[in-house]
């Protein structure tokens, strides 16, 4: 009791060192829970498209229908082939529609004639896919064919470099907030020192003086999180509708409530073991 | 039996002897001064007492425990076992009387209730009633010490020592002071008292231990300061 009565008064009593503490924890939560998102966004985007069909080929409208069962024919025969699926112009048309539903104007605008019809190749293994793709090319009558590994290699680039920067990024932050913590702890203990000197003569037990300023130092580290999650809860709402045009068909959103909760737990879960990491380092510094 | 020095010295460096070859015992209920010059020994022996300072070799005993040996985590309980009074009160500025006395029982996990009681008979001894919601600036010499004695005692110590309690106070207020110490003691509790002022040693009769450069040189009862 005693002991949360001491943090809050250590707190109030020194506000700006507790605003300076949180500033920088919730600085470092902001940049690294946008990070874990980023970061698990794109692992989703990345496992999306790795289980997809992985060879999409586009016909011009030249291209017969006999001719593209001719293909199909052809390809079901070879063996590096898993599956081979037709989409004609209704079927794009209706795949179409259905990703968005919820924009009537964007419906309007198209029919099936302008949307091409189209083959999904699915390899038996990933490394026949290059190969497959290249001799697609060489058919007549082909608009485009979407190379997925292509795709795949970009995110997977992308995702490293998203993640390489982020982890430098909250390393270095969190550094920043270990040694402001440890800074602004440091300065609470030597202004107490000699209120600890007469704990320590009256006898207090170690907890009872040090249980102050550890508490102190988790209570900022889990002020920081909850700022910081709701920070990147808020950004992720707010840009959601965006997203979803963006990356149409892939199971992003809604955002399931149990994983907003999650990532809360874990940034609180941090957030206090870094505040405590960071005061127990001043405790041991400056308290004998 | 309650407090025993055997062969106790203390050595801060080479040079630098504090305490040499002390041996004395102090009775349950015994009050007793330490008398000698500024730096002769009397401050570092009462924080051997509460081990702030760990003797370079002999044995302290308090209640047949051995206090050279104690590990680290118990010297809270030793130390809630002895009140400890200062020359410079050791008061916090920034609580007030009531605040400053309950501290002593707020580090044992007391309830309020109990805090409440407690202090509230504890500074009728000390006579403290009427300040008892007043911060140390509102406070005279007096009776900064006056609080800094409830402190030392609401948790009803076996031992209250005492560093030159009455060192920055008028001859009245030291008097005042004495009293109030030797109440505490007619009332069970033994007193170590340090202290140069001559006067009230040789008004008390009471036993005196001098100390001389570190060494034990005169232990009468009923004594007096030379």
């Amino acid at each position: 009791m005693s002991i949360r009565r001491n943090t809050w008064k250590h707190i109030r009593r020194s506000p700006y060192q507790a605003f300076a503490a949180i500033s920088v924890m919730t600085l470092t939560f902001l940049v690294g829970g946008l990070f874990v998102l980023l970061s698990i966004g794109s692992s989703v985007v990345l496992n999306y498209f790795e289980q997809k069909p992985q060879i999409t080929v586009f016909f011009t409208d030249e291209k017969s229908e006999e001719d593209i069962t001719a293909l199909e024919d052809t390809l079901k025969n070879n063996e590096k082939v898993a599956a081979v699926k037709y989409i004609s112009k209704d079927e794009a048309l209706e795949i179409y529609k259905q990703q968005f539903q919820k924009d009537p104007l964007l419906l309007e605008m198209v029919s099936a004639d302008i949307l091409p019809a189209s083959l999904e190749v699915s390899a038996e293994k990933i490394e026949y896919l290059r190969e497959l793709a290249d001799s697609l090319k060489s058919e007549s009558g082909i608009e485009e064919v979407v190379y997925q590994q292509e795709v795949v290699d970009l995110l997977l680039a992308w995702t490293n470099t998203i993640r390489t920067l982020g982890i430098l990024l909250v390393v270095f932050l969190g550094f920043v907030t270990l040694f402001t913590i440890i800074t602004v702890i440091s300065m609470k203990i030597a202004l107490k020192r000699k209120e600890i000197e007469i704990l320590q003569l009256v006898g207090a037990s170690p907890w009872y003086i040090r249980g102050p300023f550890i508490l102190e130092g988790a209570l900022y580290g889990m002020i920081g999180a909850l700022i910081g999650w709701a920070g990147n809860v808020g950004l992720l709402i707010y840009s959601s509708q965006f997203l979803q045009t963006l990356f149409v068909g892939i199971p992003l959103f809604p955002v399931p409530n149990l994983f907003y909760a999650a990532f809360l737990g874990a940034l609180l879960s941090v957030g206090m073991l870094l505040g405590v990491f960071a005061s127990s380092l001043a405790l041991l510094r400056y308290l004998r | 039996m309650l407090i025993s020095f055997t062969d106790v010295s203390k050595r801060y460096s080479a040079k630098s002897i504090a305490l040499s070859d002390i041996n004395f015992t102090v009775e349950s209920g015994e009050f007793l001064f330490l008398v000698g010059n500024s730096g002769a020994g009397k401050t570092t022996l009462l924080r051997l007492l509460i081990r702030d300072l760990l003797p370079t070799s002999g044995k302290i005993h308090i209640d047949s425990q051995d206090v050279t040996r104690l590990p680290r985590s118990k010297i809270p309980e030793l130390r809630q076992k002895i009140g400890m009074i200062f020359q410079d009160f050791k008061i916090l500025a920034d609580r007030t009387v009531y605040e400053n006395v309950a501290i002593a029982l707020e580090i044992l996990g007391k309830g309020k209730p109990e805090i409440d009681r407690k202090v509230k008979e504890v500074v009728k001894l000390v006579n403290l009633e009427d300040k008892l919601f007043l911060f140390p600036t509102q406070l005279s010499a007096g009776e900064l010490q006056r609080a800094a004695i409830a402190r030392a005692i609401i948790g009803g110590p076996k031992v209250l020592l005492a560093d030159e309690p009455t060192g920055n106070l008028d001859p009245t207020t030291a008097w005042e002071i004495l009293k109030i110490i030797k109440e505490i003691n007619q009332l069970g509790t033994t007193v170590i008292m340090a202290t140069h002022n001559a006067d009230v040693v040789n008004s008390m009769q009471k036993r005196v231990i001098a100390l001389e450069k570190g060494k034990l040189v005169k232990d009468e009862k009923k004594g007096k300061y030379r």
